[in-house]
């Protein structure tokens, strides 16, 4: 693969051992055999004062009014500055022609509202933005005067939160206090990646407060934060 | 002149101090220059270094044209790791050129008599070197058809380049370092070009040296509006000295990855393009005057000069080196820290310690003049130097890319028979450009040389 996935979501993964440093770990060494998981999906962050916006030559990566840090293809020329200076590494690149464009019955395949990739083009998560958009414009259907209704909180599901099982992804408007995702970022367990960098992200996480039974512990030894 | 105390009467030091040999008149500086355009056969080995010269430069048309075809996904970058040769090679061109731009604007400015026999054919060399790194900008983009797009046109789409990114701050820089620079070179061919279409005996040499002339006549008049010209174009050019080279530096210590975002790029980056560029300037003039017979008018006080200058210019990058260092430790910033261990233990240290060793350790043998004044050492040093170099900007750019923030995303970089195939085929351009121009152009300015017989002679 050579560091060409096209997955706009990497599933990191760390162990913890319980272990300080690399020496304490030789390879016979029983807590490695078990060691305690973490992982940790990471799509765009879609920062406030986002690296790659400020050295795309050509404005190709770009702020909407909503917060959103879009990405315009057809603009886009492929230096590939913008993932050299993202800090989370999650911009993806068409370095070859990845898509089939020739085959007749792949093209049902694919969704129409998602532009087919193209050669030499960057790429990345886009908080789905063809859902926001089909979602406002369903609001200003239903709107009275010409005036939009309102995007209600959780009318937009992105495709990630409605795949995750366990509902751990939450999508919505963080500048409305009552909704769901500004009810969870007040929690003092909201955390930023890479916070100290400025980049100010609008995904942030919530750190996992786990308290296991001590016998059933494992290799857990230190408090959880 | 060094002229002026007591050891000039020593031989030895006399012979250093000569910018040409004695015995040359006004026709004799003519005849040995103008000769080697129009009068001598064309050698066998000419024809050979060409010949593979030219070789290498289809290498790099076929290169590319693959490239088009294919996609940049031919190259060994990847993500994390965006830019890898392309770039390494087109800041290792650009700074090659710089030297050329020094030597004949700065040094002009300046009145080193030295700078007379070599800024000719260091500022072809300056060309030469800004088509090759020209080059790489435009074909590392994943759609080079739209490239343009990084110029201020009136679009019908009404957008403009974003004037934040470094990257437009570079096609400014880089199109008017190639603009001056060609204006600069060609205004300074123009008597030349007078002389051998004054000298030259067929008839299409004649038409075509004569259009390039632009109707010179050596009158007093042209002669005075050519010298303003030309002191007004050294003093365009001399800025550009410091600012080409800092403006592409700012394509990484603008950035955020550790190991790019560092103040002391600028100052570093222009030190390393003038030791570069020296470096080169005598890759060339060594087999230069030794196919030529040249030695009369480069001389051992040009070598040693030149010398000097790499030295001086090596010191300031060793203090880059550094203070790049001791920045990343004293900042007490986790991702410097790092940056400092990888570069030193990491998967790539064997490149930063082979740095050091060829643009550090090795050039301090220059401070000994028999050194400096020994034609193949210096040969061998400016090819140590010019590796050592090219492997700053690999450390630079690439093997900071491979492990940044976050571990999850670390990468390798592997380069490609692509990688080096392009790389080697500027080598390739480069060299065969240069084959052309001492075929058919001056390499030394004989107007200025002239000047100097008559400064000789009043010294003798």
């Amino acid at each position: 693969m050579r560091g060409r996935e096209m997955h706009w979501i990497r599933i990191d993964r760390y162990y913890d051992t319980g272990l300080k440093t690399q020496e304490d770990t030789p390879a016979e060494n029983p807590e490695l055999a078990n060691p305690q998981t973490f992982f940790q999906p990471v799509p765009c962050q879609q920062c406030e004062n986002a690296p790659c916006e400020q050295v795309c030559p050509v404005g190709a990566t770009v702020h909407s009014a909503e917060g959103l840090n879009d990405m315009v293809y057809n603009r886009c020329i492929g230096t590939r500055y913008c993932s050299n200076n993202c800090p989370y590494k999650v911009r993806r690149f068409n370095f070859l022609r990845f898509q089939d464009w020739e085959t007749p019955s792949l093209k049902l395949m694919r969704n129409p509202e998602v532009t087919i990739r193209s050669r030499g083009v960057m790429e990345k998560c886009t908080y789905c933005v063809q859902r926001i958009n089909n979602v406002r414009i369903t609001a200003e259907k239903e709107g009275e005067n010409g005036a939009s209704r309102g995007i209600r909180d959780g009318e937009i599901v992105t495709a990630c939160e409605q795949a995750c099982p366990s509902e751990a992804i939450v999508f919505g408007d963080a500048n409305n206090p009552n909704n769901r995702v500004s009810k969870l970022r007040a929690q003092q367990r909201n955390y930023n990646l890479l916070g100290e960098l400025n980049a100010r992200p609008r995904t942030t996480y919530l750190g996992a407060v786990r308290n296991p039974h001590p016998d059933l512990a494992g290799p857990e030894k230190k408090e959880p934060a | 002149m060094s002229a002026g105390d007591t050891h000039v009467n020593s031989p030895e030091i006399q012979r250093l101090a000569r910018v040409i040999e004695p015995g040359h008149s006004y026709a004799t500086v003519t005849d040995k220059i103008a000769s080697i355009v129009l009068t001598r056969p064309t050698s066998l080995g000419w024809l050979a270094g060409f010949s593979i010269a030219f070789t290498l430069m289809m290498v790099l048309m076929g290169s590319i044209a693959w490239l088009v075809t294919k996609g940049v996904g031919i190259w060994g970058i990847n993500i994390p790791i965006g830019w890898g040769f392309a770039i390494v090679n087109f800041v290792w061109w650009i700074g090659i050129g710089h030297a050329g731009t020094l030597i004949s604007a700065i040094l002009f400015l300046l009145n080193q008599k030295w700078r007379t026999s070599i800024n000719r054919f260091a500022e072809a060399m300056t060309l030469f070197a800004v088509a090759c790194a020209g080059i790489f900008p435009l074909i590392h983009t994943g759609r080079p058809w739209m490239a343009y797009y990084m110029f201020p046109y009136p679009s019908t789409m009404g957008i403009w380049p974003q004037f934040r990114s470094p990257l437009i701050w570079d096609v400014f820089a880089v199109s008017t370092y190639g603009t001056v620079s060609a204006l600069f070179w060609f205004v300074g061919l123009i008597p030349d070009l007078a002389t051998l279409r004054d000298r030259a005996t067929n008839k299409a040499a004649q038409i075509i040296y004569g259009m390039l002339a632009m109707g010179w006549r050596g009158s007093a008049r042209h002669w005075h509006r050519y010298q303003s010209a030309y002191l007004l174009l050294a003093g365009l050019a001399t800025p550009l000295v410091l600012s080409v080279h800092s403006v592409i530096s700012f394509d990484f210590s603008i950035a955020i990855v550790p190991g790019w975002h560092t103040t002391v790029f600028p100052p570093y980056f222009v030190a390393g393009a003038i030791y570069s560029g020296f470096a080169m300037v005598l890759t060339i003039a060594i087999p230069l005057r030794k196919a030529y017979d040249l030695e009369d008018f480069i001389t051992m006080r040009h070598l040693e000069n030149m010398a000097k200058v790499m030295l001086a210019t090596g010191l300031i990058v060793a203090y880059g080196y550094f203070f790049e260092f001791f920045m990343s430790l004293y900042s007490g910033n986790k991702f410097d820290v790092f940056l400092v261990q990888q570069r030193l233990h990491g998967p790539y240290s064997s490149y930063y310690y082979a740095l050091i060793l060829c643009n550090i350790l090795t050039p301090q043998v220059l401070w000994f003049q028999k050194m400096r004044t020994n034609v193949a050492v210096l040969f061998v040093m400016s090819l140590v130097i010019n590796v050592g170099m090219w492997l700053e900007r690999f450390v630079i750019v690439v093997i900071s890319l491979t492990r940044d923030f976050m571990p999850s995303a670390w990468g390798r970089y592997q380069p490609t028979f692509w990688d080096w195939s392009t790389f080697i085929g500027t080598l390739g351009l480069f060299v065969s450009l240069l084959f052309l121009f001492v075929r058919a152009l001056p390499a030394i300015s004989i107007a200025e040389m002239r000047e100097l017989v008559h400064t000789s002679e009043d010294h003798e």
